[in-house]
């Protein structure tokens, strides 16, 4: 049994820095590297490129990710978990498995593949059932929207990533893995903690939320002392040290830059919290006051005293569902009178939508360098020297947003002076992929693990 | 006194939903029991009063010396639905920031409090 599981995460988000998984394979010793690709939309972005072409589907950006680790992975047994499957995880081994074979590198891949989470082929069968996939949030049954829905996915929790590693596979590509089993399996896999062992699983669950977003633990979006944190340019992605009794140390690659500290990892475990007594995912129920934080060199944090109990009997489900369009425009108004201006441009806009009769179920107008971030606590900003009017519009009917996209470039000539800050054109018009959380019985979910080489 | 969140405490935000969360967290171990007698859900509540829409929930972490509350109905519905430039609710960490508390002179002597005076404070 190894005395240290050197986990290392390596992508935050999708669309998160292309070249930390690279860094983090060369930058120092570790066993297991861990990618997340997923936010809670990103499903259904990925389900609308698999309509189009039935091999997509994925988080592409990691074929190339793995291309760039791939010595490290053949050559010095770096095993690598990540959910970049997306709704399609059989097409993204496919694309690895290719890109692997014309490097050369093919021999000695062995991809596990964990399937079942996609629930969107059984929707109906499953309502059908019973399981009415209420809102979470508002309680709404899922069939006053079920005409709409994109992508539905259960979150899975380590079991199958742990088999895939039993199986050999030293890259399990996962679909809606929860962000925190994508590290907790591995510790649990290496040290063959049992699928009871609610204290041990439940710390792997905190090394992983702490982790799961990459830089945001080691420096990056860091409040405290934030002008002190050296050579972001060059931040180093975080790496956890696991041991056996479930204790672990938080830290990163020697000269890169960020900090890892008490005050970094406090600010990640209270980030996106909900009841931090009751963090739940499918494998055990987290509580986050029972963590204990001591320093433990430079750049170095030791976790441990985690407890956990036993899960709850059902599965969240990420379900996406088309809600619309939107649109947002804006215009700088300068000094002086900047907000004046702002507010009479917001009105006249108000006034001619009206006037054309459009419908919309919101608009919001901020005024960026005045209260789009706090609000009326900003104060007054009476003598502002310059503000972003920023208008957005919300409505079921695309041609409704379609011409209010028209109305916002005639007020250049037509409206308040000392404005610019139109030179990109009118707004385009988004169509609303939206979130719809719901719980589904664990029993219907059956994850499924194979191996690819 | 006068003494500004700011000076007693970091924040970081995130969203799930339409609930932003904020967690607090004190920049000295010996600061966090008066934080959490002064930042009652009430009190954060009102410090938002008009800027969301639902209840104010608090949570209490002493082993971090933090406190966590979630901001019900404060993102114009969340994700992708919502039209404003803080649709995560990334922000609202500062803007509880800002809160201003007024403390017995004796204990804030005694916690060796900043104080906060608007007029000669720098600008941050």
């Amino acid at each position: 049994m190894k005395q240290v599981v050197r986990v290392a995460g390596g992508q935050g988000f999708w669309g998160d820095d292309i070249d930390a998984p690279r860094r983090q394979v060369e930058g120092g010793p570790v066993d297991y590297l861990m990618l997340d690709y997923l936010a809670e939309v990103t499903m259904s972005i990925l389900q609308k490129q698999k309509e189009r072409d039935p091999s997509l589907g994925y988080a592409r950006d990691f074929v190339g990710a793995m291309e760039s680790v791939l010595p490290a992975v053949t050559d010095r047994g770096v095993r690598v978990i990540a959910n970049a499957g997306g709704v399609n995880p059989p097409a993204c081994a496919e694309a690895v498995r290719a890109m692997a074979a014309k490097k050369g590198g093919g021999a000695k891949v062995r991809i596990g593949v964990v399937t079942g989470d996609d629930l969107l082929p059984r929707l109906d069968e499953l309502m059908a059932a019973g399981h009415a996939l209420d809102n979470m949030d508002t309680g709404e049954p899922l069939s006053t929207v079920r005409e709409r829905v994109l992508s539905a996915n259960a979150y899975i929790g380590s079991t199958p990533i742990v088999e895939a590693l039993s199986k050999g596979a030293n890259i399990a590509i996962t679909g809606r893995s929860t962000d925190t089993a994508l590290t907790m399996a591995p510790i649990r896999f290496e040290y063959g903690w049992k699928a009871d062992d609610w204290d041990r699983l439940a710390a792997g669950i905190v090394a992983g939320h702490i982790i799961e977003c990459g830089a945001q633990c080691s420096g990056g979006n860091c409040l405290y002392e934030w002008q002190s944190i050296p050579d972001l340019a060059n931040v180093g992605y975080p790496i956890v040290e696991a041991a056996a009794d479930g204790s672990f140390v938080v830290t990163k690659h020697p000269n890169t830059g960020g900090r890892v500290s008490i005050q970094t990892v406090k600010e990640q475990l209270v980030y996106e919290m909900g009841d931090p007594h009751s963090y739940i995912t499918p494998d055990v129920v987290a509580d986050f006051a029972t963590i204990q934080l001591s320093g433990d060199g430079e750049n170095r944090v030791r976790v441990s005293g985690i407890k956990g109990r036993p899960p709850t009997d059902k599965l969240k489900v990420s379900i996406a569902y088309k809600a619309g369009y939107k649109a947002v425009g804006s215009l700088v108004y300068a000094w002086p009178d900047a907000i004046e201006k702002s507010k009479a441009a917001d009105g006249i806009l108000r006034a001619r939508l009206q006037r054309l009769g459009l419908q919309f179920e919101k608009i919001l107008t901020e005024f960026v360098g005045v209260d789009s971030t706090h609000g009326r606590l900003a104060g007054d900003h009476a003598d502002a020297p310059e503000v972003q009017l920023r208008f957005g519009v919300r409505s079921n009917d695309r041609a409704a947003v379609e011409r209010f996209t028209r109305e916002i470039a005639p007020l250049v000539l037509n409206g308040p002076p000392s404005v610019t800050g139109f030179a990109g054109g009118r707004p385009k018009v988004e169509e609303i992929v939206a979130y719809w959380p719901a719980l589904i019985d664990k029993g219907v979910v059956k994850t499924k693990v194979e191996i690819v080489s | 006194m006068k003494v500004r969140l700011l000076d007693l405490a970091h924040a970081r935000s995130g969203d799930k939903g339409d609930t932003a969360n904020v967690g607090v967290i004190a920049l000295q171990t010996e600061w966090f029991p008066l934080l959490e007698k002064e930042l009652t859900a009430e009190r954060v509540a009102e410090h938002f009063r008009g800027m969301i829409n639902g209840a104010v929930e608090r949570f209490v972490l002493p082993n971090l010396g933090a406190l966590n509350f979630l901001l019900h109905g404060a993102l114009d519905g969340g994700g992708t639905l919502s039209l404003k430039t803080d649709a995560q609710g990334k922000v609202y960490s500062t803007a509880l920031l800002r809160m201003i508390l007024d403390i017995p002179d004796a204990e804030a002597k005694r916690l060796a409090l900043p104080s906060f005076e608007p007029e000669n404070a720098p600008s941050r």
